[in-house]
């Protein structure tokens, strides 16, 4: 699968580097600024892209903008976002650039290995990642969500964050059956309309509680 | 913030005439005043030829003196209030000064204010008491024309004459008293807060600070907010210093040897490194959420990157209350600005979330004349007060060092609304222009 990657610290480039090829990506860019970062993702066509938010030269949000951007011009382009700190703002702003994976996470995810590739995968897959920080920020400021359960919210939380029926029962140690169950209560208690396909699910939770 | 005009056609012409009524009984008062005026003046000459008197000489003009500038200082709250501000341009007065000595004398004579005081005494004391008759002379005419005619028709004795009727011989004309009257006694009323002004600004001429006087005042302020400035920093650096310290680096320092452990345990006991390892992680990971987290309190991150406009957004995002968040600002701020106005706004939006149970909030950022206006309101129960908060004033101290403001009105039953403004420039111009629900 082909990556290209954009982080200006030499050290976690590497590092990042290093990880994917690992599992099997073929890193074919990593770019450390801004400016290089459209004209890679434009010639190379990558199936994924792991963007830093902050890249030089100006050290803001250029990262951020060229994913965006790149969306635009690459319609449907895979895009994993990564920073030293999440804001549910950039997640909105990701979320409503249409079409194909978005992921948003926070660096230090990248010591769980193995969740980090998942959510590779799933971003390039088309899928969601988002980090549970958003997420949890995003559940904390929504009172309407006092009329589910405990459960109900971890189980919500859980796949706001992007995760598939599987992958919330094998976190929260309970069925399958018993997670779609609480899915359905969930889109029941809040009037959302229910949806199979997982990732409309995941995007229909996050515009729930994003608005 | 200006109070938002409701009143009908009834309630305004209630505050017209209590307005009116205030400024008559002002000028009373004025008439009255003039008399402590000239006596004052009287005094304070007297002490002045006694100075050359041992010791009594000095603590003389150090007693009028007090009793001129309490009068002054009436007359500036008396101005102030029939809307033309005179601020107190005395200098500060010395340290652990002794009644009477000399370095409060010298305090005293070098202040030109004192001498203007003096100047102002006679001649205000004179303008104060004229446009005070004015005023209330006119209103007591008209009053005259509405009462006396009646009783003078009811009575049938000799009158000379009222207003434009200049012997009133008949009963019609009596009666014509009347209108003339109520028309005096109204233009009586119109006129009498003008008069109050005119006597205000002549105050001002005396009483107000010249041009160096308020030099001096400024440098004193400064010299004040830098010291709290200063002392806010140095405070700020050594919250950092001792959560860097006893916070990150104490976590860094024991990662350093769990992972040494696990190097240690690797070959002979891999189940227990590997243990070490996870370990390792997780302090990483706690090491990482501290520091986040002490980052935003320095300079948040997204302020950084988004400016202003997006770090207040992102603000209102996350607090539970939702946040209408509307921003009119053609660029991005110098950087001591943007931070001090985006604790500002930060710090009042916790005290409303703390405080005020309101259900919306709204924060309006705008930039016009050199100035930042910041709006947060709230539909909370109200009742804040500066006095009881360290918040607010942590607030007032922040903007203070960059000569900003702050005005509260927070009314019990609310609404609140905090009004702050800093003077600043942009920089970098850029366009824009957005508004929103957070």
């Amino acid at each position: 699968m082909r990556v290209v990657i954009a982080e200006d610290h030499a050290l976690l480039r590497d590092g990042l580097t290093r990880i994917l090829r690992a599992y099997d990506f073929d890193v074919v860019a990593a770019v450390d600024n801004g400016p290089a970062l459209l004209p890679a993702l434009t010639t190379h066509r990558p199936q994924v892209a792991v963007i830093d938010v902050r890249l030089p030269p100006t050290f803001t949000d250029e990262g951020l903008q060229a994913a965006i951007a790149a969306r635009t011009q690459i319609p449907g382009l895979p895009i994993l976002v990564l920073s030293q700190h999440v804001e549910p703002l950039y997640a909105r702003e990701l979320l409503s650039t249409p079409h194909g994976g978005v992921g948003y996470l926070l660096k230090d995810r990248v010591s769980h290995v193995g969740e980090f590739v998942d959510a590779v995968r799933r971003v390039a897959a088309g899928g969601t990642a988002m980090d549970h920080e958003v997420i949890s920020q995003l559940l904390a400021r929504r009172e309407p969500l006092a009329v589910l359960t405990p459960r109900e919210r971890d189980v919500l939380g859980e796949m706001a964050e992007g995760r598939s029926n599987a992958a919330i029962g094998a976190k929260l140690r309970i069925t399958e059956k018993a997670v779609s169950k609480h899915i359905n209560n969930i889109f029941t208690k809040l009037d959302m309309p229910p949806s199979d396909d997982d990732n409309r699910r995941v995007l229909a939770v996050l515009a729930y509680l994003n608005a | 913030m200006a109070p938002v005009d409701v009143a009908g056609p009834d309630e305004r012409t209630y505050e017209w005439a209590r307005r009116g009524v205030r400024a008559v009984l002002a000028g009373l008062a004025a008439i009255g005043l003039t008399l402590a005026n000239v006596a004052l003046l009287v005094v304070s000459l007297l002490a002045l030829v006694l100075v050359p008197v041992p010791l009594l000489g000095m603590a003389l003009v150090s007693w009028t003196t007090t009793l001129v500038r309490k009068r002054a200082d009436l007359e500036r709250r008396r101005a102030t209030s029939a809307g033309v501000p005179v601020p107190r341009p005395y200098q500060p007065p010395p340290q652990r000064g002794i009644a009477g000595g000399w370095r409060r004398f010298r305090w005293i004579v070098t202040d030109p204010a004192t001498w203007r005081d003096l100047a102002w005494l006679l001649p205000g004391g004179i303008v104060g008491a004229t446009l005070g008759a004015i005023s209330l002379a006119v209103p007591l005419y008209g009053i005259m024309g509405l009462t006396l005619t009646p009783l003078w028709i009811w009575l049938g004795t000799d009158w000379y004459g009222y207003g434009t009727v200049w012997s009133i011989d008949t009963f019609g004309e009596g009666l014509i008293c009347l209108p003339q009257g109520a028309a005096i006694l109204a233009g009586g009323l119109w006129v009498a807060p003008w008069l109050r002004r005119a006597d205000a600004y002549f105050a001002r001429l005396l009483l107000a600070p010249t041009k160096a006087a308020e030099l001096r005042l400024r440098v004193t302020q400064l010299t004040v907010t830098r010291a709290d400035t200063v002392d806010a920093q140095a405070a700020e650096l050594r919250r950092i210093e001792r959560d860097l310290h006893d916070g990150i680096q104490a976590r860094l320092v024991s990662l350093g040897m769990t992972i040494g452990l696990a190097d240690e345990l690797i070959d002979r006991n891999p189940a227990a490194a590997h243990e070490m390892l996870a370990e390792a992680r997780a302090a990483s990971s706690a090491a990482l959420v501290e520091l986040r987290h002490l980052v935003r309190g320095i300079h948040p991150p997204v302020l950084a990157e988004r400016g202003l406009d997006g770090a207040v957004r992102a603000l209102a995002l996350s607090l539970p209350v939702p946040i209408t968040v509307d921003v009119d600002l053609p660029g991005r701020l110098d950087t001591p600005v943007e931070s001090a106005a985006y604790f500002a706004v930060a710090e009042t939006l916790t005290n409303m979330v703390r405080h005020s149970r309101a259900h919306t909030g709204s924060v309006s950022l705008r930039h016009t004349d050199a100035t930042l206006t910041m709006v947060v309101a709230d539909d909370g129960v109200g009742g804040g007060d500066p006095a009881a908060g360290t918040g607010l004033r942590g607030i007032e101290r922040r903007l203070a060092a960059f000569d900003g403001t702050m005005a509260l009105s927070s009314p019990p039953g609310g609404p609140t609304v905090i009004t702050m403004e800093l003077p600043c420039a942009l920089s970098s111009p850029r366009t824009t222009r957005s508004s929103g629900t957070g």
